[in-house]
């Protein structure tokens, strides 16, 4: 493989990161924030569950994205990326849990703008809808789960500390399910613009088994996305887990369930597939944002809760990061694109 | 992965061996009340043999019983970070049951020490205030087992703490004034009224008790 390819890649590696940094963090924000988990153990299992979300379920969002924005040249794709890693990176450090969903849409717009192609505007209605969508979904699964849940607590009369280790062991379970949704979900933001121009070639394991080159850009992602979750993500689960809502260990379990459910929902071709077979409205698959889906299901259970709990100067602190980051990403995707392509001299699109 | 499994696996037997612990805690504050109830029985009626001081002794071994086990259930909650959101409301509570097998012990003590001479006309109504104290922190025995696995009855319970608490005042007081009102000399007469408030006293912090366990149930149930 040559440098320049590897270079280029990293611009992808780079937003894997601020993915695993950010994002990741969403997973299992809720129960290191209230103390359930320790923070290593829920980036090991988040690392594990998200390569293999990303390896195994990554291609149908990865789709959606490609008709965004057909990035084909390595250069653009690079710029694209740094782009939305750099702007995650920014509201990271600020502490908001924003998306690279929106940055990665946002950067690919910018290509769009730059090199004067075709913007499908379906396409973008569509991620835009979900943006909306998924968020207010996510609040309304939170709160069916969480009365379902209240009730069974209630009723079975289980001890607290029994409780405490069951909470625990659910929490574990809906952050796999979760890492794994996000990993099938989000892989697009991180490698859906190298797919179509992919250095990788298919390997031939067995007569049955072939791991594609998609496969192994993917694979790539989902470990860029881990070490992002190991060197930067503990400040933002921090602020998920404690700033918006004083969260107990049990809304913190309904919060990830109710995320993942989301993310899996918007990510599943299986699903989707049953959905259209029995001449249902399918489910479009787009890479939604995991900290929407994680906001929403904390303001679903506090507005249950009555709503007084939550903490709006916040919540509006992280919309205004939600609608500010698309925009900023755009902006810079733009402002790199300009540079590679006058000072670089290189060929951002073909 | 291996070592997080093992890891886990330990965390269910732990929290059953705490829920024996904090159970047995319940049991010996129970325990020591009713040995209590037989304590001043046998000191009114003179039986205040070997056998008296016996019994005050095993109440002291099951204060310190009790004492070993709160420690457990304390570095157990903080070493393996359990319960997270009611730790400090748990540990509050079993230190301040402690203190009831405290005061349970302290009165003890004082009967083999300073030997009230309670005469026959009081005995009747010491014995009735004393079961009724002793019912008082029985019903905060069962207020505590519940907070621990059903909050929404704790109300229930806890109630009956006030009631039997509200009895005691009543009956220390209806027994302080006959003291007060008796011929006897005025040093005998502060000596028991000091003993009738002391035994009450327990009751004020059972109310006490029962009134925090109705906060942390609401932190709890929401």
């Amino acid at each position: 493989m040559e440098l320049t390819i590897i270079l280029f890649l990293l611009g992808g590696l780079f937003l894997g990161w601020s993915l695993g940094a950010n994002d990741a963090a969403n997973v299992f924000g809720t129960a290191v924030g209230t103390r359930m988990i320790n923070f290593k153990t829920a980036a090991l299992v988040c690392s594990i569950f998200v390569i293999l979300g990303s390896v195994i379920s990554g291609a149908g969002t990865t789709e959606t994205i490609g008709k965004l924005g057909a990035i084909n040249a390595l250069p653009g794709a690079f710029a694209c990326c740094v782009a939305a890693g750099f702007a995650v990176y920014l509201m990271t450090k600020a502490g908001l849990p924003v998306s690279t969903t929106q940055a990665i849409v946002g950067a690919i717009i910018g290509w769009n703008i730059f090199t004067s192609s075709t913007i499908d505007y379906s396409v973008l209605t569509t991620i835009l809808a979900t943006w909306v969508l998924c968020p207010i979904l996510s609040g309304i699964i939170a709160i069916g789960i969480f009365t379902f849940v209240k009730k069974i607590v209630l009723s079975s009369k289980i001890h607290i500390l029994r409780l405490d280790a069951y909470t625990r062991l659910a929490l574990l379970l809906a952050g796999a399910f979760g890492s794994y949704s996000l990993g099938a979900n989000n892989i697009a933001n991180v490698m859906g613009v190298f797919v179509n121009i992919s250095p990788f070639t298919d390997i031939e394991i067995t007569s049955f088994f072939t791991f594609t080159s998609t496969e192994q850009l993917f694979l790539l992602g989902g470990l860029a996305i881990a070490v992002g979750v190991f060197t930067y993500s503990k400040k933002v689960m921090f602020t998920v887990g404690n700033d918006l809502l004083k969260i107990s260990p049990l809304s913190a379990f309904v919060i990830v369930l109710s995320h993942s459910i989301v993310l899996f929902l918007f990510a599943s071709e299986g699903l989707s597939s049953f959905l259209t077979s029995m001449n249902l409205p399918s489910i479009p698959l787009v890479p939604v944002s995991s900290s929407q889906a994680i906001v929403g299901g904390v303001i679903g259970i506090g507005l249950l809760k009555g709503g007084k709990e939550v903490k709006w100067s916040i919540a509006g602190k992280i919309s205004l990061g939600w609608v500010l980051l698309p925009i900023l990403t755009l902006v810079i995707a733009i402002f790199f694109l300009y540079v590679l392509k006058n000072m670089f001299d290189l060929n951002v699109v073909f | 992965m291996f070592n997080f499994k093992i890891d886990k696996l330990s965390l269910f037997g732990n929290s059953k061996n705490l829920e024996k612990d904090i159970d047995e805690f319940v049991t010996i504050l129970s325990e020591v009340g009713l040995s209590f109830k037989s304590i001043v029985k046998d000191y009114l009626s003179h039986a205040t043999g070997d056998k008296f001081e016996e019994r005050i002794e095993k109440i002291t071994t099951k204060e310190s019983r009790a004492d070993t086990v709160v420690k457990q259930i304390e570095y157990a909650l903080y070493e393996e970070t359990l319960i997270p959101d009611s730790r400090s409301d748990v540990l509050r509570l079993l230190e301040h049951l402690d203190e009831i097998i405290g005061m349970y012990q302290g009165n003890c003590y004082r009967f083999s020490i300073q030997r009230p001479d309670f005469p026959d006309e009081f005995h009747a109504e010491l014995l009735s205030l004393t079961d009724t104290v002793v019912n008082c922190v029985e019903a905060l025995c069962l207020t505590v087992r519940t907070f621990f696995r059903d909050v929404r009855s704790v109300r229930d319970n806890a109630h009956k703490v006030t009631y039997y608490e509200k009895e005691s005042d009543i009956k220390s007081s209806d027994l302080a004034r006959r003291i007060f009102s008796s011929n006897l000399n005025l040093d005998q007469k502060m000596h028991l009224r000091y003993f009738v408030e002391k035994i009450d006293n327990i009751c004020d912090r059972a109310e006490d008790v029962a009134d925090e366990l109705i906060i942390y149930a609401i932190k709890r149930s929401v």
